[in-house]
C-alpha cells in the first residue's frame, strides 16, 4: 500500500493536496451553526448531479413527450418517483442553503477584503445556479413551466434595440416553443452543471489562498503559534470533516421527510398548475415563480409608473449625500450627474425597463458589498445598532418581497411590495454610510468560544 | 516591466498573432450564436391559418393558434361597438398612434377591417401571458362597475377594451397587437373566412423569409 501511494505521489501531487486542503488546512476554532451551510451546498450539487444523472436517462427533452416522460418516471420506472422528488426538493434546498451561506457572510462580514473575490465568485456561482434553476423548470413542460419561461424571456425584450432579438436568440423561436425546450435541457444538463462544478472548484480554491472567516471577523494568521500555525487554528481534517459529516446527517434527515412526506410542500416545491401539460392558449390564473426567485420577481412587479417619484427623490437624497461626503470638485461634479442622469433616466424609459433594471440591481448591489461596508469591524458582534437594524430591515423585506411574488398584485400587496423594493435597495445604498458611523465595539485579539 | 533586452521584431509579431487569433475566434463561434437564432423550419411554421367564421354569433370569441401564439376573433355586438366609442378616455392610446401594433387597415376607430369582427394576438404586451375573455360589461366580470367589457391578464392586471386598446395605469404599454390578416371572399355564402397571417391573397408576407 505504502509502495502503490509513494508510485501515485511521485507521478500526482496526491499528499501534498491533501494536506493542504485537508490534514494541514487551518480553519478558525470558534465556527458555529452558521458554517454548515457551504459543505451542505456541496451536498445538494452532488445529490442534484447524480438524480439529475439518472432522470436523464427517461426524461424526453421533446415538447410532444416531455410531460408525458415525466408522468412515465412518476409512475412507470422503478423509483422513478424518488430521484424525480430527490430532484425537485433538492433544487429548493439548494436555494435554502446558498441563502443561509450567504446571511452568514453578511453575518460576519465574510465577504469584506481579503476575500473580496471569493465573495464575488460566489456570487457569480449564485446567479449560475439562479439560470439552472429557472432552465430545469421549463423542463416538465407543464402548463406553469411554459407560462413562467414566456414571462421571464419576455424580461429580455424590455431592453431597447435589441430586446426583442435577443428575446427571440434564447427561445430559438417567436414564442416558447419545441426548440426552447431542447436548449434549456442542453444548457441545464451540461454547460451550466460544468460551469456551477468549475465555479465551486475555483470558490475553494480562493477560500484556501485567503482563509475562512469566522464569527469574530479577525484574521487568525496574526497570531501563530510555536508550530507556525495560527495558534486559533485547527487542521481541517479531522475536525471540521466530522462537523460537516454531523450536518450532513441532520441535513438529511431534513431532507428525507420532504422527499418522502410531502414532496410537493403544498405547492411551494412543485406548483399545482405544473401537474397540467402546457397549454399555449392559456395562461394559468395566477403565474407565480418559485418561492426563491419571487423576492426579485417582486421587485419586477413592483416597479410602475406610481414609484417613480419616490425612486428620484430617493436618487437626488442619496445624490445629495454624496456630494457632501466625497472630496474634490471632480468628485462632486461626478455625484452630481450620476445622480441627474438617474432621474431624468426614471422619466424618460419605460417603467417595465425599470422593473428589468432595479430587478438586475437588487443582484448586482449585492457584488459591491465589500467596497459598500465601511465599518471599521467584520462581525456583527462588535457592530452597533445601526448595522443590526438595517441587516434587520433587509432579511424583513427580503422574507416580505419573497411571500408578495408568490401573491396577486393588487391593491394593498402593490404599496407594501414597493415599501419592501425600497428597503431592499437602501440596505446596500446607504450601507457606506451606517456601517462608517456606527458605533462599533472594539474586535478581540485572539478568537471567542461562545 | 522593463523593456530591455526585447526582440521588438518578435514582440510584434506575437501581437498580430494574437489580433488574428481573436478574429478567428469570432469566426469560429458565429456559427454556434447564430445557431440559436430561430431556425428554417420555425420561420416557416409562420404560414398563415383560415378560419371559418360563419358558425360564429354575435358576442362570441374564438381563438385560433397561429405561429404558436393564441389569436382570438370576436364577433362583436352593436352594443359592444359603442362601448369601445365610449371608452376612449379609459385607454391609453385611443388613435392605435403606435406604429407596429396593427396593420395600416387596422388602424381605425375599432381597430377591424369590418367592424364587427376584431382579429387580435391574445398575448399581454407586458410579459407575455394570454389575458382572459372578459367580455359582458358591468359588474360581473369583476373588473368594477364601469367595466366596458374587454381582456383582463391575471399576470400583472392589464387590462384592455373590446378593440385591444390599453388601459390606462396598467402594467402593459402598448395596445394587444392585430396580426396581419385578410377575408376570403366565398361566393355562394358572402365573407366567411379569415386568414391569419397575411396581408391580401397573393402576397404572403412572411417574417424573415422574404
Amino acid at each position: 500500500m505504502q509502495k502503490l501511494l509513494e508510485w501515485v505521489d511521485d507521478r500526482f501531487p496526491l499528499i501534498k493536496t491533501w494536506e493542504e486542503h485537508l490534514a494541514k488546512y487551518y480553519a478558525p476554532k470558534n465556527f458555529n451553526f452558521w458554517y454548515y451551510f457551504g459543505s451542505l451546498a456541496l451536498l445538494v450539487l452532488v445529490i442534484q448531479i447524480v438524480s439529475g444523472i439518472f432522470l436523464t436517462m427517461h426524461y424526453k427533452p421533446d415538447a410532444g413527450l416531455a410531460f408525458a416522460s415525466v408522468e412515465y418516471i412518476m409512475r412507470d420506472v422503478s423509483w422513478g418517483w424518488l430521484i424525480r422528488y430527490m430532484h425537485s426538493t433538492g433544487a429548493s434546498f439548494f436555494f435554502i442553503m446558498v441563502y443561509l451561506h450567504m446571511f452568514r457572510a453578511l453575518l460576519y462580514g465574510s465577504y469584506r477584503g481579503p476575500r473580496e473575490l471569493l465573495w464575488i465568485i460566489g456570487m457569480v456561482l449564485f446567479i449560475a445556479l439562479m439560470a439552472e434553476a429557472f432552465m430545469g423548470y421549463l423542463l416538465p413542460w407543464g402548463n406553469m413551466s411554459y407560462w413562467g419561461a414566456q414571462v421571464i424571456i419576455s424580461v429580455f425584450s424590455a431592453i431597447p434595440l435589441i430586446g426583442d432579438g435577443l428575446a427571440e436568440w434564447l427561445r430559438g423561436d417567436f414564442v416558447v416553443s419545441d426548440a426552447t425546450l431542447n436548449r434549456f435541457f442542453a444548457f441545464h444538463v451540461i454547460a451550466l452543471p460544468l460551469i456551477l462544478v468549475a465555479l465551486v472548484f475555483v470558490h475553494i480554491v480562493a477560500l484556501h489562498k485567503v482563509g475562512s472567516n469566522n464569527p469574530d471577523g479577525i484574521d487568525i494568521k496574526k497570531n501563530k503559534g510555536p508550530d507556525g500555525n495560527p495558534a486559533d487554528g485547527i487542521p481541517f481534517h479531522p475536525y471540521y470533516t466530522v462537523k460537516d459529516i454531523v450536518g450532513a446527517v441532520v441535513f438529511l434527515m431534513a431532507f428525507s421527510a420532504v422527499v418522502f412526506f410531502a414532496p410537493e410542500m403544498g405547492g411551494w416545491f412543485l406548483e399545482h398548475d405544473n401537474f397540467a401539460p402546457a397549454n399555449i392558449l392559456q395562461t394559468p390564473p395566477e403565474i407565480v415563480p418559485l418561492w426563491y426567485f419571487t423576492p426579485f420577481y417582486s421587485i419586477l412587479r413592483a416597479t410602475t409608473e406610481s414609484i417613480m417619484p419616490v425612486l428620484s427623490v430617493m436618487v437626488a437624497l442619496l445624490g445629495l449625500l454624496s456630494v457632501f461626503t466625497v472630496r474634490g470638485v471632480v468628485a462632486k461634479s461626478v455625484m452630481i450627474a450620476i445622480a441627474a442622469v438617474l432621474v431624468i433616466g426614471l422619466y424618460a424609459l419605460e417603467a417595465k425597463l425599470w422593473g428589468v433594471i432595479l430587478m438586475g440591481a437588487s443582484l448586482v448591489l449585492f457584488f459591491f458589498l465589500p467596497w459598500l461596508d465601511r465599518s471599521p469591524v467584520k462581525s456583527i458582534r462588535y457592530r452597533g445598532w445601526m448595522y443590526k437594524t438595517a441587516l434587520t430591515i433587509f432579511v424583513i423585506s427580503f422574507v416580505v418581497l419573497g411571500y408578495l411574488g408568490t401573491q396577486p398584485a393588487e391593491g394593498p400587496k402593490v404599496l407594501m411590495a414597493q415599501v419592501g423594493m425600497v428597503l431592499y435597495l437602501l440596505f446596500f445604498l446607504l450601507m457606506p454610510w451606517y456601517s462608517k458611523y456606527d458605533r462599533t465595539k472594539p474586535e478581540p485579539d485572539r478568537v471567542t468560544m461562545k | 516591466m522593463s523593456d530591455d533586452g526585447v526582440n521588438r521584431t518578435r514582440r510584434r509579431l506575437i501581437g498580430i498573432t494574437t489580433g488574428l487569433g481573436v478574429v478567428g475566434t469570432a469566426f469560429a463561434a458565429a456559427p454556434f450564436v447564430l445557431s440559436m437564432t430561430p431556425s428554417a423550419r420555425a420561420r416557416a411554421a409562420g404560414a398563415p391559418v383560415e378560419i371559418d367564421i360563419s358558425k360564429l354569433e354575435p358576442g362570441q370569441m374564438l381563438t385560433v393558434e397561429w405561429r404558436g401564439k393564441p389569436v382570438w376573433i370576436v364577433r362583436r355586438t352593436l352594443e359592444m361597438l359603442n362601448a369601445i366609442d365610449q371608452s376612449n378616455k379609459l385607454v391609453a392610446d385611443p388613435s392605435s398612434a403606435v406604429e407596429g401594433q396593427q396593420p395600416a387597415y387596422a388602424k381605425n376607430k375599432f381597430r377591424s377591417i369590418k367592424p364587427e369582427y376584431v382579429v387580435l394576438v391574445g398575448i399581454c404586451t407586458h410579459l407575455g401571458c394570454s389575458p382572459l375573455a372578459k367580455l359582458q360589461a358591468g359588474p360581473e366580470a369583476g373588473l368594477g362597475s364601469n367595466w366596458p367589457g374587454g381582456f383582463f391578464c391575471p399576470c400583472h392586471g392589464s387590462k384592455f377594451d373590446l378593440a385591444g386598446r390599453v388601459f390606462k395605469n396598467v402594467p402593459a404599454p402598448t395596445n394587444l397587437e392585430v396580426p396581419p390578416h385578410a377575408y376570403l371572399a366565398d361566393e355562394r355564402t358572402g365573407v366567411n373566412r379569415i386568414i391569419i397571417g397575411v396581408d391580401r391573397i397573393g402576397k404572403q408576407r412572411r417574417e424573415g423569409v422574404a
